[in-house]
């Protein structure tokens, strides 16, 4: 094996536990999932003193081993699996200095795994600040460990903490107390059963509630020589084990800490007067989500024009300088207009997941959710559903996977179906188009109407997720306990570097995951576009030719006709023809019906389709949106883009389930077809009579 | 009648003096829910509901339903 250990960082939420991470390995870090699950999973690299490297990983944050969720429980399994590859050298418990009493908690429990664990304390540049003074070496000896005391913010004591962990060899990995003590008789007769494994591994794995180590547990209660207990007295024995944590924890902290409240500045009260405030707490809120839908558009729209115009003459340039031939046709028309259509997304979704971190980062996205929570609760959903509903402005992904820390199931379960209607960004560009192209221009009250408009769609989106709760929430017949328990965390300013990590790190998975399916699909539509079956296609030209043999049309026009006579006969054009009758109705042509087939695999992909399409036999340097706004109804006649068409599309967009990731994680999520498929198809059903509602309305 | 933590009005403090009923959640008296801290309510949301509770120095949120199971002692304030 290598000279590489294995860390482990641990922690509460809120302690800035990713701030340590970020300390440590910079830009050394990746981000994928534990397998078979969706939890993050966070691991980077550290270069620590005297050649040895660290390979750390940053579990996701807990109170406790006793996990009541997923996400809590991927910390547990990790811990309690001596084998696992990633089965930490040492485990590194992070706290914040502010609220040490409870931090320690998980501290005295990992200890008890006898796992050589240092403690970090951090934010130590907030002590001065709350009058709070701590004597290391009392604190080191009572609770059996090395302490770090570092501030993420001042860039201070990091080498100090990298030089623990590079000798994590010294380290004790006696318990500071063994939970062995809130029932003798019990432990004693578990040692006796199993005289070869850990009695701390033992009880948790007895207690958990999850459905985790299901096996160890039956392997267990199989033994016979073995008392078992009652899930009450088990639950009674729990709360026991966490009282006596508290004490021993409250006699080292009487010693090892002093609190001088008359330093303590408060502005965290002064903040939640005014944040949760019956009036002003949703006022500002909504300042705020306005904020974050004008960054989108208006201030987004300068980067995103330009990246438009690149790739226009970028294109137009491929054709000109390369020799002529299938692959430049592929490069030019196929992947340099897919590869626009990915990264044209970037300003918008930085500015949204910018605006994501930050609100998390503060500490004022709790305070939304103890807004919400009684609004929400209405809704069969909990004041935590609005985190996701939030993020689901950026992607349904993450958003189903936030849903995790909701406890009851029934809440979760409802929060998971309806997210998928919030306005994800992948819906974004489809909008900003079709809006551009449908909506005038102008302003009311300084914000423009198109502006107006994209709000409107955000709010009906977050609007039919609260109805179609509400629906749900009444048909469901799902008997489950609910409770809510949130931290409120101190306000904090947010951290440069998290932040940009953060808008780095989903940008580029945005960028890498959507844009591959992105790409692949301009390719094969290209592709399919490019060629035909049959007579119709081959013989374009001549058939053309003799069709507007009469009239006297330029050399232009004469290409034109061909063009689009041999995109008609091409592969697509037939596809297109064939479903065009069940979109007809909805005021949608053949060349959208295309774009709608291949946004079924993601939405994201319509305008990058009707690129391919429109950029197909025309050597013209337009704008896709110029193209668009020139496009005929060929049955109706005028524009095919009209106030009618354009608002029937907005709307099938914001109904319809189109992205096939979205399905897949909801039924990773509730470990079931039924879920996915439901949503599929209402999704779809109620999106193409809303949009056939609205077009013959309008039209 | 025994007070509750859904009995405190906004500002007013408290010592716990049971958390052993079984409707309360784990995770609360990890949090610091135990007999013998103070309490205080910080805030209420619309409604009356959720409580924004201060439990010797940790801050959180809970619904009323889950504080009514918390007995506590209030304490006047000085």
């Amino acid at each position: 094996m290598s000279k590489q250990i294995n860390v482990a960082l641990i922690g509460n939420p809120n302690t800035g536990k990713t701030s340590v991470f970020n300390a440590l390995t910079g830009l050394n870090q990746k981000v994928g999932n534990y397998p078979g699950i969706t939890v993050e999973k966070k691991e980077g690299i550290c270069k620590l003193p005297r050649g040895v490297k660290a390979h750390i990983i940053d579990l996701p944050g807990t109170y406790s081993l006793n996990a009541s969720s997923l996400d809590e429980n991927v910390v547990i399994e990790l811990l309690l699996n001596k084998n696992d590859k990633d089965f930490p050298d040492i485990a590194v418990v992070v706290s914040d200095v502010e609220n040490l009493k409870r931090n320690l908690l998980l501290f005295t429990q990992i200890k008890d795994l006898e796992i050589p664990t240092l403690l970090v304390i951090n934010m130590s540049d907030r002590m001065l600040y709350k009058g709070i003074s701590l004597d290391i070496a009392y604190l080191e000896e009572h609770l059996q460990t090395k302490i770090a005391l570092i501030s993420t913010r001042k860039n201070e004591g990091i080498d100090h903490l990298k030089n623990l962990i590079s000798n994590f060899k010294d380290m004790s990995v006696v318990p500071c107390l063994s939970a062995s003590e809130i029932d003798q008789d019990y432990f004693d007769s578990l040692r006796k059963a199993f005289p070869n494994q850990l009695l701390y591994k033992l009880w948790l794995v007895i207690t958990q509630d999850v459905n985790f180590g299901k096996t160890d547990r039956n392997q267990i209660e199989a033994v016979a020589n073995f008392k078992t207990k009652s899930k009450g007295d088990l639950k009674r024995l729990q709360q026991k084990e966490t009282i006596k944590r508290y004490q021993f924890i409250n006699n080292v902290l009487k010693k090892g800490q002093t609190i001088d409240v008359s330093q303590a500045k408060d502005l965290r009260s002064k903040l939640d007067r005014i944040l949760t405030h019956k009036v002003w707490g949703y006022a500002i809120f909504f300042v705020v989500l306005l904020t974050i839908f004008q960054a989108i558009y208006d201030w987004s729209s300068v980067p995103m024009d330009f990246i438009d115009t690149v790739f226009a003459s970028l294109s137009e340039w491929a054709k000109n300088m390369l020799p002529g031939g299938a692959f430049t046709n592929l490069l030019a028309e196929g992947i340099i207009p897919g590869l626009g259509g990915i990264v044209i997304f970037i300003p918008q979704i930085a500015f949204l997941f910018l605006f994501i971190a930050v609100l998390e980062e503060s500490g004022y996205m709790s305070r939304v959710v103890f807004l919400m929570d009684r609004v929400m609760r209405r809704f069969g959903l909990s004041g935590k559903s609005v985190v996701p509903l939030i993020s689901g402005t950026a992607c349904a992904i993450p958003a189903i996977m936030a849903t995790r820390n909701i406890e009851s199931w029934k809440e979760r379960l409802i929060t998971i179906l309806v997210t998928p209607f919030t306005t994800c960004s992948a819906r974004l560009p489809v909008y900003l188009i079709i809006i551009s192209l449908v909506i005038p221009e102008g302003r009311f009250l300084g914000l423009g109407y198109q502006a107006l408009t994209l709000m409107l769609l955000y709010l009906i989106g977050f609007g039919t997720a609260v109805v179609s709760a509400y629906i749900l929430n009444k048909i469901l017949k799902i008997k489950s306990k609910t409770f809510f328990v949130v931290e409120m965390p101190n306000y904090k300013l947010p951290m440069f570097k998290n932040v940009a990590l953060t808008v780095i790190e989903k940008t580029k998975s945005f960028i890498f995951g959507a844009g591959k399916i992105i790409l692949a699909i301009s390719i094969v539509l290209w592709f399919l576009a490019s060629y035909g079956p049959g007579d119709k296609f081959d013989n374009a030209e001549a058939i053309v030719k003799s069709e507007y043999r009469t009239q006297h049309l330029s050399k232009e026009e004469l290409q034109q006709k061909i063009a689009s006579h041999k995109l008609e006969h091409s592969f697509i054009g037939i596809t297109g023809r064939a479903i065009e009758p069940a979109i007809r109705p909805l005021g949608y042509d053949w060349k959208i019906g295309i774009a709608l087939i291949s946004s079924f695999a993601a939405r994201e992909v319509f305008v990058g389709t009707l690129a391919t399409i429109y950029s197909v036999g025309s050597d013209e340097e337009e704008t896709i949106k110029n193209r668009m706004a020139g496009e005929v109804n060929h049955i109706l006649g005028g524009p095919l883009f009209t106030f009618a068409s354009g608002i029937s599309l907005l709307l099938f967009y914001a109904f319809a389930m189109q992205c096939m990731s979205t399905l897949a994680i909801v039924k990773r999520e509730t470990n079931s077809w039924k879920w996915p498929v439901l949503q599929l198809v209402i999704m779809t059903v109620f999106a193409y009579i809303v949009a056939l509602i609205a077009f013959q309305f309008l039209k | 009648m025994q007070d509750t933590l859904a009995h405190l009005k906004r500002g007013e403090k408290g010592i716990i003096t049971d958390v052993s009923s079984i409707h309360i959640p784990l995770k609360l008296l990890e949090m610091g829910c135990l007999p013998g801290n103070s309490v205080q309510l910080v805030q209420l949301a619309p409604f009356q509901d959720p409580m924004y509770l201060n439990i010797n120095g940790t801050h959180l949120a809970i619904r009323k339903e889950t504080a009514s199971h918390v007995l506590i002692e209030k304490i006047a304030d000085e």
